[in-house]
């Protein structure tokens, strides 16, 4: 099929949007990357009157060095982030999630800022957000709020975000030193959606235990889950074998995945827990523990 | 009357000025406006990738793209990859290792060979299965567009072409 016809608008700048935003309320989508949306608007499943093209808003697009950790734009195409030096150096596990979002054609159009605000619960950046304690910026005409990561997403499909309200910008704090961080999931084939994903950090005291875990699991619930239960019990342990044999038992009891065509619930906790322990062991290899 | 809006696409190094409805789809604009029919449409909803034209050098899905979003940009589609009856080295090592059955696939599949290869003259396979699997064929199991696209390398198809 085609998509409906709507008004397209497009502001040069944020505040320009906002407005626009302001004017239409709930009859208007805005239109980053559009490999989310155009698909929506292609089947007819959405049928906006306005869509708000913010591609041209060329200062919403940015990586930046910010009080130890990043700020990203969220116009940044998902491949940009992919292949940022300053990702690398900073937080290469961005970078090893990115890799993992659909085909390159995808990311090249792909933002950080529509993937993230399209919150599909099989999707790896909203693991990994959560896993850093990222902090959002979020703009509407004449205000600004503060929301974090824990609290942006709130079910299927389903954000925090309010009409007339653009996500900005994405803050990451640092990391502390000896900390490991690690993304891995299973897909069926190359780029597709994860079946289950896992973003894990780990930060070790001077004799090598665990002094701060992290922990966000993808694909096995309606929104990306925090298993903290997972995180305590891995405090004070070495980084290895029953310790993380009882994290990985623990990030399962906090899972609850659907049954579908690609995988029943049963077969998604066999993944959670086999990626939830190969994450945490990367980890500990690249915090320098093992 | 449905509003238009004004564009300009250059295409395979060629001007348009074009007048188009924002709901119409890059593909449908290339395939229809231009007569550029080389760029297929399968599944209009990014996963097959049989639409994929480079958009500032950038592969792309134009089913994934409106034409008014691409107001601007340089396209290159797979009409531009030879030069009148002669055909790219590119599409030569496909016709040789018989990398295409019913051709379905082939113009994107040479799209993203041909990205690949400017970026990186000699992937390895790994390297040049990950990056057709953006695309889905339905014909040939892969192998053998694999054994093209390796051929091409091969002959320096397309490092330093352009
Ligand atoms: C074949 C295929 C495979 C894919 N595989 C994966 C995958 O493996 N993992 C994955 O995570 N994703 C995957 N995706 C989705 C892809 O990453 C999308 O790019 C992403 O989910 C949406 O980002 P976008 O910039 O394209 O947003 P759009 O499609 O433009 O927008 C998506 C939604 O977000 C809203 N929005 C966009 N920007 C903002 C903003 N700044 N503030 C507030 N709201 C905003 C829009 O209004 C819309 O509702 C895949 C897509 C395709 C087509
Ligand atoms: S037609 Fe564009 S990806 Fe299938
Ligand atoms: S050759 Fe027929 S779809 Fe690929």
């Amino acid at each position: 099929m085609k998509p409906p016809r709507f008004d397209y608008l497009v502001p040069r700048t944020q505040d320009e949007a906002l407005a626009m935003l302001a004017e239409h309320g709930e009859r208007a989508k805005l239109l980053a990357g559009g490999q989310s949306l155009i698909p929506l608007l292609n089947f007819r499943l959405v049928q906006p009157e306005a869509l708000v093209d913010i591609n041209r808003i060329a200062d919403l697009a940015y990586v930046r060095e910010r009080n130890g950790g990043l700020a990203v734009g969220a116009l940044t195409r998902q491949h940009a982030l992919e292949r940022s030096e300053t990702v690398r150096r900073r937080l290469p596990i961005l970078a090893e999630a990115c890799r993992l979002i659909g085909h390159l054609p995808i990311r090249h159009r792909g933002t950080v800022g529509g993937n993230l605000a399209h919150a599909d619960p099989a999707s790896e950046l909203p693991a990994v957000m959560l896993a850093l304690d990222a902090e959002f910026v979020v703009v509407a005409k004449g205000a600004r709020r503060m929301l974090a990561a824990r609290d942006f997403f709130t079910g299927v499909l389903s954000t925090a975000l309010r009409p007339g309200e653009l996500l900005a910008e994405i803050r990451l704090p640092g990391l502390p030193p000896r900390t490991g961080a690690a993304f891995v999931e299973m897909a069926r084939r190359a780029g597709d959606f994860a079946l289950v994903g896992v973003a894990a950090l780990l930060t070790l005291d001077a004799a090598g235990r665990c002094q701060q875990a992290r922990l966000a699991l993808c694909g096995v619930g309606p929104t990306p889950i925090r298993a903290s239960e997972a995180e305590r019990v891995l405090i004070g342990e070495a980084p290895r074998g029953a310790a993380l044999e009882a994290a990985a038992e623990r990030a399962v009891a906090a899972t609850d995945p659907p049954s579908d065509i690609h995988g029943s619930a049963e077969f998604r906790r066999k993944l959670a827990r086999y990626f939830t322990r190969q994450a945490l062991e990367t980890d500990a290899q690249r915090a320098g523990g093992v | 009357m449905p509003r238009t809006v004004p564009i300009k696409l250059t295409v395979n190094g060629v001007q348009h000025e074009l007048a188009v409805e924002p709901r119409r789809l890059l593909v449908d604009v290339l395939r229809e406006d231009l007569a550029l029919t080389g760029t297929h449409v399968g599944c209009e909803h990014g996963v097959c990738g049989t639409c994929t034209v480079l958009v500032n050098g950038e592969s792309a899905r134009s089913c994934l793209m409106f034409a008014v979003g691409a107001d601007g940009a340089e396209i290159l589609t797979v009409e531009g990859l030879g030069q009148g009856a002669r055909l790219h080295p590119l599409q030569e090592a496909f016709r040789e290792a018989q990398g295409l059955q019913c051709g379905f696939c082939t113009p994107a599949m040479l799209m993203v060979a041909y990205e690949l290869l400017q970026q990186n003259p000699s992937p390895s396979e790994e390297e040049i299965r990950e990056a057709i699997s953006a695309n889905l064929c339905r014909c040939t199991g892969y192998q053998s567009i694999v054994e093209a696209v390796q051929l091409a390398a091969a002959r320096h198809a397309v490092a330093g072409a352009r």
